[in-house]
């Protein structure tokens, strides 16, 4: 029997890991635009969850904001990249790192 | 429920708003690359427009769309000077913009659309209202950072700032998810009633709140999660920096008090803690790491950062008066704040960013008018007397003694103290060093960017003068009394 909690712990090892993608990786900006959409993807699966689990339609209604503003997030995350790319000719994190202080 | 004709009447200001900007991408196409001063115009226009639809808006309170917008007098006072500074900023920006090449439609209609942004966000009745609101305005204002695309630092500036940006909307989600799951609605004043009544599960709650005071405390840029702040600042062009240090400030102060009051009111006693904790971190690193800056937009990320700490601090309390003061700092701030960078950009021409403290020296030989408005600018961000933003200050330390956390107003004054330190060096380099250059000031012909700024500083000393009107409509709009 699948219940309420498996999810909410399959959503939280999911946002862990985005997390965990976002802080441990020093090589890859692509790697970190996956991380954040796995972060929102983590979110949809909490708020499907509690959606079902309560009997209330809100929370799928949620996820359909989530995923909208999720791709139109990634168009601009991606946009930027490459306008980076074409200033850098990089996309290792540890090479962004002109301003300090 | 149905909708009803009703609920158009309260977003009318929003409503036009979004057919004017696409009135404005229309006319941006339409006019040669050499007439954008049109569109310029025609994006003031919708701007004042918009200020005098919400300004004559007289009606009662009311709540729209099934409790999804939120039509109150809180709303309508941020909006109002959201939209002041807004029409303010498109005034300042112009000269700047068409100097560089980027005086582009973008722009304008990037800002227009971070504007709505922050008009939903403020009037925001449930969690999908705070959602939609905050990143129409994220989102825009990530482009707005990579608005010069050949630059390697604006470039940068704005790939730190969407990364930080949509982690700190990822966490923001994570906790609203777990507010949904334990109170079973995404409605704020439902969610108000659900917690203070009988069951719910308050260890999820206190879980989502956790995320939810990190997110915001992500969009005022609070220590530690500020890291985005000074790049951002430094990177991006300056007309774009006055823009994201401004408005955007004020709509994350009404996102905090809806979330926060009319949604998690009854966990103030946890949520003021945590904010104590970040307040106290905010006004410590700010102002200590801004004495070591020689740049003077990441100078004034740190004094962001600092005044950030001090907004906090008048939320500590969870009464009306301390909201109230909370939106009094952030309106000081934000005027404030609009005048130091409106300097850079008057200062800066062709190939000269004015933007190290050393551009400054000497400016008082050089244009005493322009060196004494920012002097009035710094000793108000410093907080002296009579200036606005000691009165600002003054309030929300009140507001900090009576939410009964002594040791932090302690703490905020030696901050306030420490502070004065960078405000006034660039004060000194104003007055007393030699100047650099030896001619008078070169003045930029925009005739709007020099009388708007020179109003909006002389501001500071008036409203020092004569606060009482600004902060009884604050009290009033909080419910104060």
């Amino acid at each position: 029997m699948i219940t309420l909690s498996h999810y909410i712990v399959l959503g939280t090892i999911l946002f862990c890991i985005s997390v965990a993608g976002i802080f441990i990786n020093r090589k890859n900006i692509i790697v970190l635009l996956m991380s954040i959409e796995l972060m929102l993807l983590a979110v949809n699966t909490n708020f499907v969850a509690f959606s079902r689990f309560l009997g209330n339609v809100d929370g799928q209604v949620f996820v359909f904001f989530i995923l909208t503003v999720a791709a139109a997030e990634s168009a601009i995350g991606l946009a930027i990249l490459v306008a980076l790319f074409r200033n850098r000719a990089t996309i290792n994190v540890g090479e962004i790192d002109s301003m300090k202080g | 429920m149905p909708f009803s004709i009703q609920d158009l009447q309260l977003i009318l200001p929003e409503a036009f708003l979004l057919f004017a900007i696409c009135a404005v991408i229309v006319v941006d196409l339409l006019v040669k690359p050499t007439q954008r001063d049109v569109t310029h115009w025609v994006s003031f226009g919708a701007v004042a427009a918009t200020l005098l639809l919400v300004v004559i808006d007289r009606g009662a309170d009311a709540v729209g769309f099934s409790g999804m917008f939120v039509h109150d007098a809180v709303a309508r006072l941020l909006k109002i000077f959201m939209l002041l500074i807004v029409a303010a900023i498109l005034a300042y920006a112009r000269t700047y913009l068409k100097d560089r090449r980027l005086h582009v439609g973008e722009f304008y209609e990037l800002v227009l659309f971070a504007t709505l942004g922050m008009m939903l966000l403020v009037s925001a009745g449930s969690l999908v209202m705070i959602y939609v609101g905050l990143e129409l305005l994220t989102l825009s204002s990530y482009a707005l950072v990579a608005l010069n695309r050949d630059s390697s630092l604006s470039t940068e500036a704005a790939m730190k700032y969407f990364v930080l940006g949509a982690l700190a909307s990822g966490l923001l989600l994570y906790g609203l998810s777990m507010i949904y799951g334990a109170t079973g609605s995404l409605d704020l004043a439902r969610i108000h009633l659900a917690d203070t009544g009988v069951g719910g599960h308050p260890s999820l709650l206190l879980f989502g709140l956790v995320f939810v005071v990190v997110g915001i405390a992500f969009k005022f840029g609070a220590v530690p999660f500020h890291m985005w702040l000074p790049d951002v600042y430094e990177g991006s062009p300056t007309a774009v920096t006055i823009f994201v240090s401004t408005a955007p400030k004020l709509a994350a102060f009404g996102m905090a008090y809806r979330l926060l009051d009319s949604g998690l009111g009854a966990l103030a006693p946890h949520w003021s803690l945590m904010l104590a904790i970040l307040a106290a971190l905010s006004l410590v690193i700010g102002n200590v790491v801004a004495i070591a800056q020689t740049n003077i937009k990441r100078m004034l990320a740190y004094s962001t950062i600092s005044h950030m700490g001090f907004l906090l601090l008048g939320l500590l309390d969870a009464t009306p008066s301390g909201y109230a003061a909370a939106m009094f700092y952030a309106i000081c701030y934000a005027l404030m704040t609009a005048v130091a960078f409106g300097m850079i950009l008057l200062l800066s021409r062709v190939g000269f960013e004015a933007d190290d403290i050393d551009d400054f020296k000497g400016l008082h030989q050089r244009s005493p008018w322009y060196a004494f408005v920012m002097l009035l600018t710094m000793f108000s961000l410093a907080g002296v007397p009579p200036l606005w933003g000691f009165f600002a200050k003054l309030l929300v330390l009140k507001a900090t003694i009576d939410a009964g956390f002594l040791w932090l107003a302690l703490v905020a004054i030696v901050c306030a103290v420490a502070g004065c330190f960078y405000y006034l060096r660039v004060v000194k380099v104003m007055y007393f060093d030699a100047p650099t250059e030896k001619k008078a000031l070169e003045l930029p012909a925009d005739v709007p960017l020099r009388w708007l700024l020179s109003i909006n500083g002389v501001a500071l000393l008036f409203m020092g003068l004569f606060f009482g009107p600004l902060l009884t409509w604050c009290y009033r709009a909080m419910g104060a009394g």
